[in-house]
């Protein structure tokens, strides 16, 4: 660990803290339909779209209407994303010819990207045509996101409402989401990725004659449109294989830096948003507080684990880290931050091999997206996550003291508490329940790549990754097989949806009760106290469902690799 | 629910074409415009012929150039399409070694390479750069310390003085980006192109 390292950190903190504000109270005037510096364009087409759809925009809709809104819509993206793959080879913008996708891989790809996941069980550069990059995987990068943006929207006019009987209107919402908010930041990006060196063309790959007399082709394609709402959506999904470890998906180490602070910009600012609508921008800070202690106390881990390299290199006589699996212009502090970030929201795109890091170094990420993404999180999916955990820490709270909690000016009662917990409850299964198969399935373990305990971990990553809609992997897990392609794909519909469902059923709830003022027996929660409480639940739950598991990965891989031990094949 | 079908559809569509094609399509024009270099893949040409891109590594394997780090990356074998075989720098198949900390494989290949490396310049500590593969397997620059060590090699192969080759290296040192950001680090394609410049043949 080195002072510049530390610094890198502290700079990446800074910016987004100072972005949050601004963006937070960008957002709120779009959600309530406020006028904003781009109404005067976008306006017109808006109310273009609204008019040829039937939408009216004043009329809001139940939690119920909502969330059937939703699904309809990704059941349509779903369709157009799985028949653009199908018959990409008939389709124009494909200059390298790539054939149809197998229909296992188009469905696992389909699923991965309508639920903000992006799992790669696909090679970009030698799987998918320019079309299927743009009309597909760009466009529903931006749809991901934008419900994901517009469900936590719907959960912060729960809490923000008294008596109401809606939460807002799907179409109005996604539609203003995508833009006013997303768009214009993505237009702006991109061309700041391009100046920086990401192609954006649609010309076919290039082939050099290089320098010691052989052949390489260069990969190319409309790469920094769909980068920038990668990083900004928390989507993570990679127009190349080694997504943004790819010198052409993040060329330098500025680009590196503000992909990592635009993985987080928009989750900060919803904290900001909430606080803003309760009618306390302190709550929001609280929120926000929470997350970012969690968020320190990863990375400092992960810094530390990888600045200190794998004992088996260093008994060689190396020294200088583990530089296995990174990029040099990046280093060890920007390749550790950003595997960080990048699982604490739920971006999954990685500039390092997460499978290549130290024991511990990988661990955190593993935890990350364990706790449900909820530090910072994805863009929207994350502060609903928190405040799924903010409702149980109540709860707890309420316990202590014998008194019905309340947060925000809404008391919470039964109902609230049993669809939280359903919620968080969800995860735990997936991530648990399918790796549990598939360490007794020989079939399935064929597909390890390092034997041991790291190749539990790489089991336990991938489900854990794919119910917590990440996206990131241990790559060295062969997942492009049947059994992987359909149990991955049902992680990621049932982490996405069905923790979706209680969620808006809170927001309903929430919505229909009545507002109780403050009074001397209410638990600040503006607070440090309760800003260390709502950690310490985290950290209870989470420990006690995971620590088993992760025991058996990452604890013992640490242990028996400081004792010298390593794992070859069959051993 | 029926009455939500319609509004479905339509935002679907108009939401696909706005992002899906509207969006990147202009996004590709408007790159080509401003950064027409950037947008086509940062690409060197000498003699007219693409030699390759300025953020893309290549192989070298020649002891008269400067090497950059190992790489993980793959390709069809020639012999049997369906099996794959290494392939360094192969930039249409980005890819990392994937190889855990306890993998022996990662050691064994690792002390390999020391070997090799130490008989090189039994003088200088291996910069962990040298015997690691990066993420991408096409990562263009190599530490300074990395490039100094190969100097010695370098010098020999083309019959020149060490200080000549170091000054060469020197020159294409670049610092992290802002005094602050990332790591220093050399691009071996550069320091190369240089080096034929300095000394052609």
């Amino acid at each position: 660990m080195t002072s510049n390292g530390l610094i890198q950190i502290a700079l990446f903190c800074l910016v987004v803290l100072v972005l949050t504000r601004p963006l937070g109270g960008y957002m709120t005037r779009v959600f309530a339909g406020e006028r904003t510096f781009l109404s005067p364009v976008l306006k017109p087409v808006e109310t273009l779209v609204f008019r040829l759809g039937g939408v009216d925009a004043s009329r809001e809709q139940h939690w119920l209407t909502y969330t059937i809104a939703m699904l309809l819509f990704h059941a349509g993206g779903f369709l157009l994303l799985y028949a653009l793959m199908r018959v990409q080879d008939l389709l124009p913008f494909n200059p390298q010819g790539m054939a149809a996708v197998a229909p296992d891989l188009a469905f696992n790809t389909a699923i991965s990207f309508i639920t903000n996941t992006n799992w790669q069980n696909y090679g970009g550069e030698s799987t998918m045509g320019y079309l299927v990059q743009m009309l597909g995987l760009t466009h529903q990068n931006f749809l991901s996101a934008a419900t994901g943006i517009v469900l936590g929207m719907a959960l912060i006019r729960g809490f923000s409402r008294a008596s109401a009987q809606t939460v807002g209107n799907f179409w109005v919402d996604i539609t203003r989401c995508t833009l006013y908010v997303l768009l214009p930041i993505c237009v702006v990006f991109t061309l700041f990725l391009v100046w920086q060196g990401i192609p954006q063309t649609l010309g076919p790959y290039v082939d050099a004659a290089t320098l010691d007399g052989g052949k390489q082709t260069l990969a190319l394609g409309p790469v920094a449109s769909q980068v920038a709402i990668k990083m900004l959506g928390t989507n993570g999904g990679g127009f190349f294989n080694a997504n943004a470890a790819h010198p052409f998906e993040n060329p330098t180490a500025l680009s590196n830096f503000l992909q990592m602070v635009s993985i987080f910009a928009l989750g900060a600012a919803l904290t900001n948003v909430f606080g803003r609508m309760v009618g306390n921008e302190k709550q929001g800070w609280a929120i926000l507080g929470a997350m970012g202690v969690l968020f320190v106390a990863g990375v400092a881990v992960t810094y530390w684990a990888e600045a200190a390299g794998t004992p088996a290199l260093n008994a060689l006589g190396l020294s200088g880290g583990n530089m296995e699996g990174k990029e040099l212009r990046f280093g060890i502090v920007a390749s550790a931050l950003f595997a960080v970030i990048t699982t604490a929201a739920s971006c999954g795109a990685v500039n390092a091999m997460h499978d290549s890091f130290t024991a511990l170094g990988g661990m955190i990420p593993l935890i990350n997206m364990e706790l449900g993404e909820i530090i910072v999180g994805g863009v929207g999916a994350g502060l609903y996550g928190m405040l799924l955990f903010v409702v149980i820490t109540m709860f707890v709270a309420g316990l202590m003291v014998g008194r019905t909690p309340e947060y925000v000016g809404k008391k919470i009662e039964a109902k609230e508490v049993k669809m939280a917990m359903l919620a968080i409850l969800i995860l735990p299964l997936m991530m648990l329940g399918w790796t549990a198969v598939a360490t007794v399935l020989p079939s399935a373990v064929a597909s390890i790549a390092n034997p041991g305990p790291h190749g539990f971990s790489e089991i336990l990553y991938a489900f854990t990754s794919a119910t917590a809609n990440n996206g990131s992997a241990f790559g060295g897990l062969t997942g492009n097989t049947f059994f992987y392609n359909l149990t991955l794909a049902s992680s990621m519909f049932v982490g996405r949806f069905l923790m979706i469902v209680p969620a808006m059923a809170l927001a309903g709830a929430l919505a229909a009760k009545k507002t109780v003022p403050a009074s001397a027996g209410t638990f600040p929660t503006t607070g440090g106290l309760f800003v260390g409480l709502l950690v310490g639940v985290i950290l209870i739950v989470g420990g006690l469902t995971f620590f088993p598991a992760l025991s058996l990965g990452p604890i013992v891989e640490h242990l028996a690799a400081a004792a010298g031990q390593s794992f070859g094949a069959g051993g | 629910m029926l009455k939500e079908l319609r509004p479905a559809f339509v935002v679907l569509i108009a939401l696909t074409a706005f992002t899906g094609l509207a969006y990147p399509l202009a996004m590709t024009g408007a790159a080509q415009v401003l950064f027409p270099r950037q947008a086509n893949g940062s690409l060197i040409t000498r003699d007219g012929a693409v030699i390759g891109s300025a953020l893309i590594g290549q192989n070298f394997a020649s002891e008269r150039y400067f090497h950059g780090r190992p790489s993980a990356t793959t390709g069809a074998d020639p012999a049997d399409a369906t099996k794959t075989v290494p392939a360094p720098y192969n930039a249409a198949n980005s890819m990392g070694s994937n190889l855990g900390p306890t993998n022996p494989a990662l050691a064994d290949r690792v002390k390999a390479d020391l070997e090799t490396l130490r008989a090189e310049n039994p003088r200088d500590p291996v910069p962990v750069d040298l015997v690691t593969t990066s993420g991408s397997g096409l990562d263009p620059h190599i530490s300074p310390q990395a490039a100094l060590f190969q100097v010695p090699r370098v010098a020999k192969a083309r019959g020149v003085n060490e200080g000549v080759v170091r000054r060469l290296v020197e020159e294409n040192m670049e610092d992290r980006t802002l005094g602050l950001l990332g790591e220093p680090r050399v691009n071996v394609l550069a320091l190369n192109l240089a080096l034929d410049k300095a000394r052609p043949q």
